[in-house]
């Protein structure tokens, strides 16, 4: 039981994927402000901001089904802490526990079901925008998403547990060295894209044109724990990626490990340059994009995987 | 508190309110969040929602029409949150000091002001030196 709290709550859960993800979404914004000629924040940037917003004040509503409006950021965090729990463990202990890959697709469409509850709950315009936005996103990523995550679970041979998949790699080679494997692993990380509201689908909180979305509302704790949740993202997102495509990483020498960070990072600087050197995209463009696309794409490379290359 | 003031002092969030400015501050404002003075390496992040607002920067004279609305946003927004008016007519009015239609001149009269950064307009250099050293006086 103790050992499971902390799981849940110290190494791969809360502690380690939110300090891990304050780091991270430190690189991400210095390497932005690196494409943009400029020096970028100071190191413990995300830090200072999440534990200003701790202090700051919580503004309800009046008039307005506010437990929803309260709630809906700790259900999406706990979703988060669980989801990073899962692949955490499997990423670097090599062990399942609590779940599968159903579990995990789950967990993150409860993440933007609760955003869009919370963000209805208000009753701001930009607010239900941003999650009318955030619905069609769902709808446009969701289908692509669960076609990549296919391709591995075929290839292993329909297993839809993450070690299986693990066990699988490291006895017959990497997914991503096949032809469905490299097909899906660059539709995953579009995805992956859309999943974190990263710039060239950020259309849910568009920033420059409706203010935030759905968080728009949302001041103090509750905003930091929407905050944090985005940046926990950053953490278990590319290391699903890594383990479903790219074998993992293992503890067996230093250089292993290094190839571990390595593989990770890559996946991280691709998609912070992904978002540095494209516009965002329109709702309905983001939407043929996914369903003209990136689907039938990801659709070629699951019967690839069926055939078998 | 004091650890608190520390780290706010690192991570300001700034909003933008315009009240019935001739624009030249707000041009000025704009200028500011340019990668030419990258602000983000002291921590300034210019918001949109007044829900997020560490500051509030306010340019313009603040005219009968636009007061209940600036006072408005001020009660909207979450404390601890500091006021700073931006340009000459926050302070004393400059060209529109004769105005028939000027409720705040100076800003204090229509919300609490904890620093003025005058000049018409004032430099971007200006208004970072007046921001650090509003927070430069928290303790």
């Amino acid at each position: 039981m103790l050992k499971y709290l902390f799981y849940l709550l110290v190494f791969p859960g809360f502690l380690f994927a939110s300090v891990f993800g304050l780091i991270v979404g430190w690189i991400e914004r210095k390497v932005s402000a690196r494409v943009q000629f400029r020096v970028g924040p100071p190191f413990f940037q995300n830090f200072y901001d999440v534990f200003k917003l701790w202090g700051k004040e919580i503004i309800l509503i009046r008039n307005t089904p506010y437990f929803i409006f309260v709630i809906a950021p700790i259900i999406a965090f706990a979703t988060v802490i669980m989801t990073s729990t899962i692949v955490g463990m499997t990423f670097f202990y090599g062990v399942g526990i609590g779940g599968d890959l159903l579990f995990i697709i789950y967990l993150m469409v409860i993440y933007s079901i609760a955003l869009i509850l919370g963000a209805s709950s208000t009753g701001n315009v930009y607010c239900s925008i941003g999650a009318g936005r955030e619905m069609k996103m769902l709808i446009s990523d969701e289908l692509a998403f669960i076609l990549v995550i296919l391709v591995p679970i075929i290839q292993a041979g329909y297993k839809i547990d993450l070690t299986q998949i693990l066990a699988y790699q490291s006895a017959n080679g990497m997914i991503i060295g096949s032809a469905s494997g490299i097909i899906a692993f660059i539709v995953g990380i579009l995805c992956l894209q859309a999943k974190m509201g990263m710039v060239p689908f950020d259309i849910a909180e568009a920033e420059t044109e409706i203010v935030e979305g759905p968080l728009m509302e949302y001041s103090g704790p509750l905003l930091a724990f929407w905050k944090l949740a985005h940046y926990m993202m950053y953490v278990f997102l590319p290391m699903l990626l890594v383990i479903l495509f790219w074998g993992g990483m293992s503890f067996a020498s230093f250089g292993s490990i290094m190839a571990g960070i390595g593989k990770y990072l890559l996946i991280v600087v691709l998609m912070i340059l992904i978002r540095n050197t494209n516009p965002r995209v329109r709702i309905d463009s983001a939407i043929n994009f996914f369903w003209k696309w990136a689907s039938p794409l990801a659709l070629i490379a699951v019967i690839l995987a069926i055939i078998g290359v | 508190m004091a650890f608190y003031n520390k780290i706010i002092k690192k991570s300001i969030w700034v909003f933008h309110v315009s009240a019935s400015p001739c624009n030249n501050c707000d041009i000025e404002i704009l200028d500011l969040i340019t990668p030419g003075y990258d602000v983000e390496r002291f921590g300034i992040k210019l918001v949109g929602s007044v829900r997020h607002a560490d500051v509030l920067l306010v340019t313009g004279v603040v005219s009968y029409k636009v007061a209940p609305r600036i006072k408005q946003l001020y009660e909207q927004a979450a404390k601890p949150l500091f006021v700073i008016g931006i340009g000459t007519c926050t302070a004393g009015g400059a060209t529109f000091k004769t105005s028939y239609n000027k409720a705040g001149i100076p800003l204090e009269n229509v919300i609490p002001v904890n620093a003025y950064v005058t000049g018409c307009p004032p430099k971007p250099e200006a208004m970072i030196d007046g921001v650090l050293k509003l927070l430069g006086t928290l303790k």
